[in-house]
């Protein structure tokens, strides 16, 4: 057994392992930190299948910001988890069910699966020499080429996600006192302050 | 030697894991998206073996693409929860029936 075989079924059993603790760690908190760990071991394995810049996107996309917001969700809403968790034993047999079928039919589809005669040849792009041209610069050739359109399209569905984020979170809290930028500026000096005489002995 | 299918069974072993923590956490919103995002993981395993295995880069520039959408995802779906749980003080999925649907 070679070392990247080693190094393969040392990121398959951690990936698979720390994907199981995911669903059923006691604590939300734990979950996150398992996902940490699942994404990191699958970033292992991409390295191993020679995505570089894949496996340094899953890092810094996954572990560095959706696992961050993940924890940060966790622990800024205040839950009983406890109560939540209370009737896991109860779903129990229908998620091991459902499982156990679907790691059926996947294991059944492997059993009878084979590659096309005219595969190689239906390739879009063939990945190129890597002692000529490393990873990242073949993905972006492609990318920024072949792939422009549905990049900016990417791009876009990040924009409208921000947004939706934004808009579904922001609240405007009635008993909060605000600036009034408006107002500050369409403010009249000349009406900011009346002055009344006062006759002595005499209330207004 | 390993090869593709082991790639794909370790995929599979996370998607079906995936599956089995929506099944079995259905009231924790939170763990639901994960188990979301790591079925997606699986995919991307999935798409990055045959992309290595068949030398097409093409697998590895719709698995960018992928991560972009799940990203986005996890995104909305946890201002979803956010804003769910202000208003109801709960994130049990059989709490949300403000729609009667």
């Amino acid at each position: 057994m070679s070392v990247a075989d080693f190094a393969f079924y040392a990121f398959a059993v951690v990936a698979v392992i720390a994907g199981l603790l995911v669903v059923t760690a006691k604590n939300p908190v734990h979950s996150v930190l398992w996902l940490i760990l699942t994404f990191l071991s699958s970033a292992g394995l991409f390295v191993l299948l020679g995505a570089e810049f894949l496996a340094m996107l899953l890092m810094i996309v996954y572990v560095g910001a959706v696992a961050v917001l993940f924890l940060f969700v966790v622990m800024m809403l205040d839950i009983d988890f406890a109560e939540l968790k209370a009737e896991m034993t109860r779903y129990f047999p229908l998620a091991a069910l459902v499982g156990l079928v679907i790691l059926m039919q996947l294991t059944l589809l492997y059993g009878a699966w084979s590659t096309a005669e005219g595969a190689p040849g239906l390739r879009q792009a063939v990945t190129p020499d890597l002692a000529q041209v490393d990873n990242a610069r073949a993905l972006g050739l492609i990318l920024f080429d072949q792939y422009f359109i549905l990049f900016q399209l990417s791009g876009l569905i990040l924009l409208v996600a921000m947004i939706g984020a934004i808009v579904l979170t922001l609240r405007h809290r009635a008993d909060v006192k605000r600036q009034n930028v408006l107002q500050q500026m369409w403010r009249d000096p000349a009406k900011a302050m009346e002055l009344k005489d006062v006759k002595p002995g005499q209330g207004l | 030697m390993v090869g593709l299918e082991h790639y794909l069974t370790v995929a599979a072993a996370l998607f079906v894991i995936g599956i089995f923590g929506i099944f079995l956490n259905r009231k924790n919103v939170i763990v639901i998206l994960m188990s979301i995002e790591l079925i997606l993981l699986s995919v991307n395993i999935n798409l990055v073996a045959f992309s290595s295995f068949l030398g097409d880069l093409v697998g590895q520039v719709f698995t960018m693409f992928v991560l972009t959408v799940a990203a986005a995802e996890a995104a909305i779906g946890l201002a979803i929860l956010v804003t769910f749980f202000r208003n109801r003080g709960t994130i049990d999925v059989e709490d949300v029936n403000v729609m009667k649907g």
